[in-house]
């Protein structure tokens, strides 16, 4: 089995100075409304959920949706009010403050939607700060940061300040300082809102780059659903403190839980999306057209070809072993039928 | 009506103006109201009033209340007095060792930490005195007098003015380069071959103990006041008051509490430097962004990391504008601190401008300044200091400064031994110059001020009369023709316009300390010579600022200029102005003009520069001339900004009136000179100092109020 790496049981978060008291009379029902009439702010609202190793969970909400508080909650930079959290099956909570300074020393890495810089540092400096928290030795630091600005792909601008680069290399240089350390978890608050749409994009493909590289387990913080889509292996959808719905973005786009999810789904072209597994059926004796296409291909990149034949397509795996079939039909209705509640 | 509707806030003003005029009118002077020249304490005559309260006899002319209140504030001097004495000398005795003696002996508890702290700076002065001048104090405080004399080699020999003078440039060369190396070299050659390098050392030794002192202490306070909020708040109204209250104040109770002397002059610098340190750090800190601390927590920052690693240097603009402040004050501290026996160049300007020997105490003033902008350029140069961490450095280049250093004290020490054979007859000046051995542009500078005297006699003369009849006299008049009740309802009712009910009560609070002190006419006079320095600094700033602020160029000219201007010492202000205009009342003020012309000249260009060039694009495109754009877009927009230089220019005009006092004045700055040399001084010192500090937060107050409510209103913060 998989190793669970994060896990939240009802974690509350509730600013306000009788946040505690209030939560326990309202027994589990919190009900954000009448919170604010007394005061109170509800940031996280019974959210339990589990991120598995070497998997990325993408936290979606607009904003004063709570999902920067879910995250800082789990990276322990605000208490939660109430609730558990298990860091690899360490009670999160109950870590003294030495203890906590060691597991974001040693596990953890953080990535800020405005870069958060150290503006008298230069760019390797700022790589090699935490390593140098540690009590690492300068020159060893100053190497493996190197190392990092390498990976980032800065090379030549290591001694430049962070108000001589561009906001996608600063971010860049964000990403490295969270990975100088080598931590098995990585948090990322809205790493790429901040940038223009077309590096945006650029900094997206070249995270999935790294990611493929590394594999660490991933929280991902967004406002933005196509980058949702994108980069995640399971979306967490928020609303108001609440997790709507949490599952894999083909689940999602094709079941939304809620008519607030819906409104999300309702504008994504599915074939960019989806996958042929998850429009594929069980295969059966009919008549099957040459054609073979992977199951884990998305749907727009096969649609063309799978259009022109008139039979059924066979579905393989990656052994060549036929797992389903699609049928021409299934994928004109998938591309157009989901839009019909939009005309 | 409508017109009533469309400006309320005018109407009020217009209303409050009338009131206030009525009044002004309506009270007559009582017949037997004059100026007191002297202080109505101390004169006995059959018409006084007196009244005795806490064991303290207090006379004064009683007059109708509607036209000066009573002051019934008039113990409280004595009464500080009386308690600061007994803090120092019969509160908590305690019994101490004592080292000289061998023996306890029982001393009150303050008096034994005033005498604690007092060795322990001089000790730090003395430290860094000896190593640039030489000396056996030092050595005498490890070990002791007897020790010494029996051995006579035993004293520092201090280092020669060349080896300083090259360590100076290394320093500049290593901190910043060639410029600062080269600038660091002409001023301590200047300073040497001029012959002020024994009073120059003095002084810099001073500023070297008193500067990182204020540093760490303001740094610490305000780390404190930081993340606590409890301690801010117990800071706060102490700092409000510092930001405004009279270097001059301080230092009587300090001779009460330290003597007089170096030490005591340090202690006093620290007073006065650290509260703007306290706020800047705090503002710092404040400023820093929450991801940055977020990102600090999650590098694995302990709490001493973060503060240190993270938050300090984040917040370092403003923390350095803080050293920046501190070194300014502690110059400005070094001249005012002579009046309580600080040796150096202060001392040496203040006597020079005692004898009204101007080429002197320009010479002295132009070091001060140098050394203080030096300083400045150092202090600077060093917090913005990079580290190259590729440089494949060899040995030599590694550590060259410090072989240059070597090779600057060995070829120093040998040009010194050289020059002992040389100058076989007198003094060694390869050593150190004497005081009277080197250049003197004094006779150069007196005749400078006789020729103008000679010369321009008759039009200094008819523009100093003209200035004194006609414009100061009748506005002195004035400001001491104001019943005391309406200038209540003047500042009260500005207070309540400007702020409502709270503002009317705190301004007028502030004023009711001053009217029941006993020197209500005395701060009229003050307020007067201020106000005529604001008015007229204003006029200049705004326009020069405006003005400058057309051109890239001159703006950025300007606010060097500024720079160097703030970075001399106050007191150097009051040398070129009794050049001109001796000892009058017209030198005073127009050392007041300009000392507070900088902060409004800067304020200007930088509210200008605050402006969002969004809007300039906007104003442009909406087809606007140049002198539309700055009405209407500009300077409303520039205006909160703009006031808070006006703050900065009144409490800067308030200091250089006080300071004036040195030339001769009739104001709270006399008395508080006075109380300097009282061996009672010590109260009336203080309550004095709250006055001139009420004066200036009743304007700080009401402009910060305004600041507020108009920087809300145009959606800037």
């Amino acid at each position: 089995m998989t190793d669970i790496v994060i896990k939240c049981e009802s974690v509350y978060k509730i600013f306000g100075t009788n946040a505690k008291k209030m939560l326990q009379e309202a027994n589990g029902n919190v009900d954000a409304k009448i919170f604010q009439e007394n005061g109170c702010i509800v940031g996280v609202n019974n959210a339990s959920f589990e991120v598995l190793k070497g998997e990325m969970l993408v936290v979606m909400g607009l904003s004063g949706s709570g999902k920067s508080t879910l995250l800082r909650c789990i990276s322990r930079l605000t208490d939660a009010t109430a609730g558990k959290i298990f860091i690899e099956g360490q009670d999160l909570l109950s870590l003294n403050n030495k203890e906590l300074i060691e597991l974001r020393r040693n596990k953890m890495g953080m990535v800020f939607q405005s870069f958060a810089l150290l503006p008298h540092k230069t760019v390797v400096e700022n790589i090699a700060f935490p390593l140098q928290i540690k009590g690492i030795k300068t020159k060893d630091s100053i190497n493996k940061a190197m190392e990092m600005v390498k990976l980032v792909g800065l090379d030549g601008r290591e001694n430049y300040f962070p108000r001589e680069l561009s906001g996608g290399q600063q971010q860049r240089v964000g990403i490295a300082r969270s990975l100088a350390v080598e931590p098995d978890i990585w948090f990322l608050d809205e790493p790429f809102s901040a940038l223009d749409p077309l590096i945006r994009k650029e900094m997206q493909d070249e995270f999935l780059r790294l990611q493929e590289k590394l594999q660490k387990t991933i929280m991902f913080i967004t406002h933005d659903f196509d980058e949702a889509l994108k980069l995640a292996d399971r979306i967490a959808i928020m609303k108001d403190g609440i997790i709507e719905q949490l599952d894999t973005p083909a689940n999602i786009v094709l079941n939304p839980a809620t008519e607030y999810v819906k409104k999300f789904t309702e504008e994504v072209p599915r074939e960019k999306v989806l996958k042929i597994e998850d429009v594929m059926e069980k295969p059966n004796n009919e008549n099957l057209s040459d054609l073979k296409v992977l199951r884990n291909e998305i749907i727009e990149n096969v649609a063309e070809k799978i259009l022109t034949q008139e039979k059924s397509v066979s579905v393989i795996d990656e052994n060549n072993q036929i797992v389903g079939t699609v049928h021409p039909s299934k994928i004109i209705s998938t591309v157009f039928g989901g839009k019909k509640s939009n005309d | 009506m409508e017109l009533l509707k469309k400006y309320p806030k005018l109407f009020q003003w217009l209303f409050l103006l009338v009131a206030f005029f009525t009044l002004c009118f309506a009270i007559d002077v009582p017949e037997t109201y004059k100026f007191i020249r002297g202080q109505a304490e101390f004169i006995k005559d059959p018409n006084q009033s007196t009244y005795t309260l806490f064991g303290a006899e207090v006379r004064y002319y009683a007059f109708d209340v509607f036209w000066r209140l009573p002051p019934l504030l008039g113990w409280l001097p004595i009464w500080i007095n009386d308690s600061l004495f007994f803090l120092m000398n019969d509160w908590m005795p305690i019994e101490f060792w004592n080292e000289d003696t061998q023996e306890f002996k029982t001393q009150p508890l303050v008096l034994q930490i005033t005498r604690n702290l007092t060795s322990f700076i001089t000790f730090l002065i003395e430290l860094i005195r000896e190593i640039l001048l030489g000396g056996v104090e030092t050595i005498v405080a490890f070990t002791s007098w007897d020790w010494i004399s029996e051995n006579s080699w035993a004293k520092l020999p201090g280092l020669p003015w060349t080896i300083v003078a090259a360590g100076a440039a290394i320093l500049g060369y290593k901190l910043s380069g060639k410029g600062l190396a080269l600038f660091a070299a002409i001023v301590m050659i200047y300073i040497s071959i001029f012959g002020q390098w024994k009073p120059s050392m003095q002084t810099l030794s001073f500023i070297l103990v008193a500067a990182p002192l204020s540093f760490i202490f303001g740094l610490g306070l305000g780390i404190a006041a930081f993340k606590s909020k409890r301690v801010e708040k117990a800071l706060y109204p102490i700092l409000l008051v510092m930001q405004t209250m009279p270097q001059y104040a301080v230092l009587v109770p300090a001779i009460v509490l330290f003597g007089v002397g170096d030490h005591a002059g340090v202690i006093i610098t620290m007073v006065v430097a650290v509260p703007p340190m306290i706020l800047l750090t705090l503002l710092g800190l404040r400023g820093v962004s929450p991801e940055v601390i977020e990102a600090g927590r999650m590098s694995g920052c302990n709490n001493l990391q973060l503060m240190f690693k993270v938050l300090i240097p984040t917040a370092r603009r403003d923390i350095l504008i803080g050293v920046n402040q501190v070194i300014m004050v502690c110059f400005s501290m070094a001249v005012i601190s002579a009046f309580i026996g600080a040796k150096g160049l202060g001392f040496n300007l203040l006597l020079a401008l005692n004898q009204l020997n101007i080429g002197l105490a320009l010479e002295a003033g132009l070091c001060i300044s140098l050394i203080a902008i030096l300083l400045d350029k150092l202090s600077l140069a060093w917090a913005n200091k990079q580290i190259d961490y590729f440089g494949n450095l060899t040995f030599f280049q590694r550590y060259k400064n410090i072989i240059f250093f070597s090779g600057a004290i060995l070829i120093g020490i040998i040009f010194a031994y050289a020059g002992s054979f040389y100058f076989k007859e007198g003094f060694n000046y390869l050593y150190e110059i004497p005081h009277n051995k080197g250049i003197s542009t004094a006779d150069f500078w007196n005749k400078g001020v006789d020729w103008i005297w000679d010369t321009f006699f008759q039009t200094l003369k008819i523009f100093n009369t003209w200035l004194i009849v006609d414009v100061l006299q009748p506005m002195r008049a004035a400001y001491l023709r104001m019943p005391i009740v309406a200038t209540f309802v003047l500042v009260m009712g500005a207070g309540y316009i400007i702020g409502g009910i709270r503002s009317a009560i705190v301004v007028g609070g502030l004023t009711l300390f001053i009217a029941l002190s006993p020197w209500w006419d005395r701060a009229l006079v003050t307020t007067y010579m201020a106000t005529f320095g604001v008015i007229l600094s204003c006029v200049i700033g705004f326009t020069v600022g405006t003005l400058c602020f057309q051109n890239k160029h001159s703006t950025n000219f300007m606010l060097g200029v500024c720079d160097i201007f703030q970075t001399f010492p106050s007191f150097v202000y009051l040398i070129p102005v009794m050049m001109l205009f001796g000892v009058t009342d017209t030198s005073v003020l127009i050392a007041v003009v300009v000392y507070a012309t900088i902060p409004a000249t800067r304020y200007t260009i930088e509210g200008l520069r605050s402006v969002p060039p969004s809007l300039h694009d906007a104003a442009s495109m909406s087809g606007v001339t140049k002198i539309q754009r700055l009405l209407k877009i500009e300077f409303p927009l520039a205006l909160p900004h703009m006031m808070l230089g006006l703050n900065q220019t009144i409490v800067f005009a308030l200091f250089m009136v006080i300071i004036g006092a040195f030339i001769g004045t009739e104001d709270l700055g006399q008395y508080i000179l006075k109380a300097i040399s009282d061996k009672k001084g010590a109260g009336i010192g203080l309550t004095l100092g709250l006055c001139v500090a009420f004066i200036g937060l009743v304007f700080d107050h009401l402009i910060r109020t305004w600041v507020g409510q108009r920087k809300k209103h145009l959606g800037i913060d």
